[in-house]
């Protein structure tokens, strides 16, 4: 018998079940159909301006840096001024994505390049899919739009997030991506990001920007 | 590296663990930092006991159905383009991944924390197959070039101190200047951003673990904070991701439910830095990501646990909670249980995997406090499960003579009620009388393992029945 067919009969042989048995498979297939939400902390579910402030609350705890920006046209100059701010040179990297190649990038003074990171980039700036109120968490999608290493390689990661994609817990999140990917459907890569990089593997004390990026900067568009 | 097990040794290494001054040292952080932060994490969210109850019910569900959903995770990974291989056992699991990496000419490994992989013990298999397995998590770095395994399931050197691992990279990093400055904990930590950071892009093949696979979607999901996980799958051709067969969930919403839990009860965060769900290899529109994905599904005893009195221990979705809040493990640390798993959830977890025979001295190493179940994300009953064994150490007559036969006694005359009323009557005066104008004896005859370490109190003269029996009478008298 392969691997495969042994482990599977120790299961069933521990479990008292045969490999046939309708009604079991009928309550496995009835769960992954339905995909019930659990419970849900009350903190995230507010309306849009309760899910914007409850965001910034969680985000800021977890050492995010927040902006807010009326209109997505000033994202650039906004980022500028985070790279000045940190003495950073204003150049960054980002994906193929048109609603960021579309910016007033130029005009703001930010030199931009495009596509995935080998490692040598200070700064990435990402087009968020989406934040979660709950724990001011970040989630991105990977693709040609958002490599997975701007998520990753740069030790500045900066990231657009529209107030309106603001929801109040993953769930929302996953129900987006059944919308977009189809049912039981992924991208390669879906990241949760809920702050920067970190380790308190040396005597227990935090430290920021592990392996991952030192900074996470949040550009809130709220138009 | 350590041979392992030495889980046999438990007494011994207890002994030396208890007197190592470093080690003791940087236990006083378990002791203070873990419990604090679990509790505010918990304070924070009303809704948390209720989420225990769920991820409790949920684990009790998929492992009801636990062959089921593993035919239709394997089904989803295959079809988003990845592969699966089964293990029935730890050197099968590491002959798949190493037999994976020597047919696509790789040299080495990039690792993600995985306590799995310690547990088949993959570095070593590769290592013999001369393939350099390089541990990105700073803690598994740190204790990777001490020759050394983890001490703590989540904190792997969380037995060392700051000078320890200045120490440890001024030995290994012989190529940076000398005279650098390591007195920080952040420059430390600077130093290994930059050393890993080469062998990350370095790295043919990347080895990850999976804290839950997804049934629904053929996902498998890590959670870390450094980012180093990540970067081990993203950047190599080839990611490996090697779990147990009891990891799986149903739904993406049901994987919510346990993170909700997860990262409260390990470090006291509401949700770890990074939490990456990842679903075959990379697609068409990709610019970066594996080109291959494969899945290692490991059962190494698990599938003889289900059914079993042991079966409310594959709930466990490794926080180390019940090991944070373990008066035993805050005493003697992770190492001087000898194996993989340390702690509440490792003594009743490593006999399974082991054998009782060798691992007998875990179960018994408890004083039954509790707190390990009270605080217990999936509420497993460690206390009861560690009970259990003792059951069965007893049974198989494994237990030392002595004890045997001191059990023996005590059930002779607790089958005579009378004759132990007499008995132990007897006994507390005698003691009582012997320790008189003291109140505590500093040693006694037949109980050394109790006084070597401590006083043992004197009875104040008569049994508990006794002095029930008087408190009654003279409670009856009053009304």
């Amino acid at each position: 018998m392969s691997a495969r067919d042994d482990i599977l009969a120790n299961i069933r042989r521990s479990l008292g079940v045969s490999g046939t048995d309708a009604p079991r498979r009928a309550s496995v297939e009835a769960r992954l159909a339905a995909h019930k939400r659990g419970i849900a902390p009350q903190r995230g579910q507010g309306d849009l301006a309760g899910r914007l402030a409850m965001f910034i609350e969680q985000a800021q705890a977890v050492a995010t840096s927040i902006a807010r920006v009326s209109n997505i046209a000033d994202a650039p100059a906004q980022i500028a001024a985070f790279l000045h701010e940190h003495d950073l040179p204003a150049r960054v990297i980002m994906g193929e994505d048109a609603r960021l190649r579309d910016l007033p990038w130029e005009e703001a003074g930010v030199a931009v390049s495009y596509g995935r990171s080998f490692g040598d980039d200070l700064n990435s700036v990402s087009f968020a899919e989406a934040g979660i109120a709950e724990t001011g968490t970040l989630a991105f999608v990977s693709g040609a739009h958002n490599p997975t290493t701007l998520n990753f390689l740069p030790d500045n990661h900066i990231v657009i997030l529209r107030a309106i994609d603001i929801e109040a817990d993953y769930e929302a999140v996953w129900a987006r991506l059944r919308d977009r990917f189809g049912a039981g459907l992924m991208p390669r890569t879906v990241n949760l990001v809920t702050g920067p990089s970190r380790s308190a593997d040396i005597e227990q004390k935090l430290l920021l920007g592990a392996h991952g990026p030192r900074r996470l900067h949040v550009a809130i568009i709220e138009a | 590296m350590t041979a392992y097990p030495t889980s046999p040794q438990f007494k011994n290494n207890s002994r030396a663990a208890l007197a190592d001054g470093q080690l003791q040292k940087a236990l006083g952080n378990v002791r203070t930092n873990f419990i604090a932060k679990r509790a505010g994490a918990a304070q924070r969210l009303p809704e948390f006991d209720a989420l225990r109850d769920q991820a409790r019910d949920l684990r009790d569900h998929v492992l009801a159905h636990l062959d089921v959903y593993l035919e239709v995770y394997e089904r989803k990974v295959i079809e988003s383009g990845g592969h699966v291989h089964w293990a029935r056992d730890a050197q099968e699991a590491s002959r798949i991944i190493v037999d994976l990496a020597l047919a696509r000419g790789a040299r080495s490994v990039a690792k993600g924390k995985s306590m799995v992989s310690e547990e088949i013990g993959l570095n070593a298999a590769l290592e013999r197959a001369g393939i350099k397995a390089v541990e990105t998590d700073l803690g598994e770095y740190i204790i990777q070039l001490r020759g050394e395994a983890p001490s703590h399931i989540i904190a792997p050197a969380v037995h060392l101190n700051q000078e320890d691992v200045e120490a440890e990279f001024r030995r290994v990093h012989t190529w940076l200047p000398q005279d650098r400055d390591l007195n920080q904990p952040e420059s430390l930590l600077a130093e290994a951003r930059a050393e890993l950071r080469a062998k990350f892009l370095a790295a043919d093949i990347g080895v990850t673990g999976a804290n839950f696979l997804v049934a629904e979607t053929g996902t498998s999901i890590i959670v870390t904070n450094e980012g180093n996980g990540d970067l081990s799958q993203i950047l190599p051709k080839v990611h490996i991701v090697v779990a147990s067969i009891e990891k799986i969930v149903p739904t993406l919403e049901d994987a919510v439910g346990l993170l909700r839990v997860l990262a409260r009860s390990a470090t006291g965060q509401d949700m770890s830095v990074y939490t990456t769900l990842s679903t075959g290899p990379r697609r068409v529109d990709d610019r970066d990501g594996p080109q291959e994905y494969h899945v290692v599904l490991v059962d190494n005893g698990r599938s003889s646990m289900l059914g079993s009195e042991f079966e409310e221990m594959l709930r466990c979705i490794r926080c180390g909670a019940c090991m944070n809040h373990c008066p035993v493990y805050h005493a003697v640390g992770g190492h001087a249980y000898g194996w993989v798993y340390p702690g509440p959830m490792g003594a009743v977890l490593t006999p399974a995997l082991i054998g009782i025979d060798k691992a007998g001295h875990l179960p018994n190493a408890s004083t039954f406090c509790g707190r390990c179940e009270s605080v217990c994300p999936v509420r497993i009953p460690l206390p009861k499960l560690m009970r259990h064994w003792r059951e069965r150490e007893f049974e198989r007559h494994l237990s030392p003579a002595v004890s045997r036969a001191g059990l023996g006694l005590w059930a002779f005359f607790a089958r005579r009620p009378a004759l132990y009323r007499f008995a132990t009557g007897l006994a507390m005066r005698a003691l009582a009388w012997a320790a008189r104008g003291r109140g505590r004896f500093s040693s006694l005859p037949l109980a050394g393992g109790w006084t070597d370490k401590r006083d043992m109190p004197a009875p104040q003269g008569d049994t508990f029945q006794a002095q029930w029996k008087a408190q009654q009478a003279k409670q009856r008298k009053r009304t």
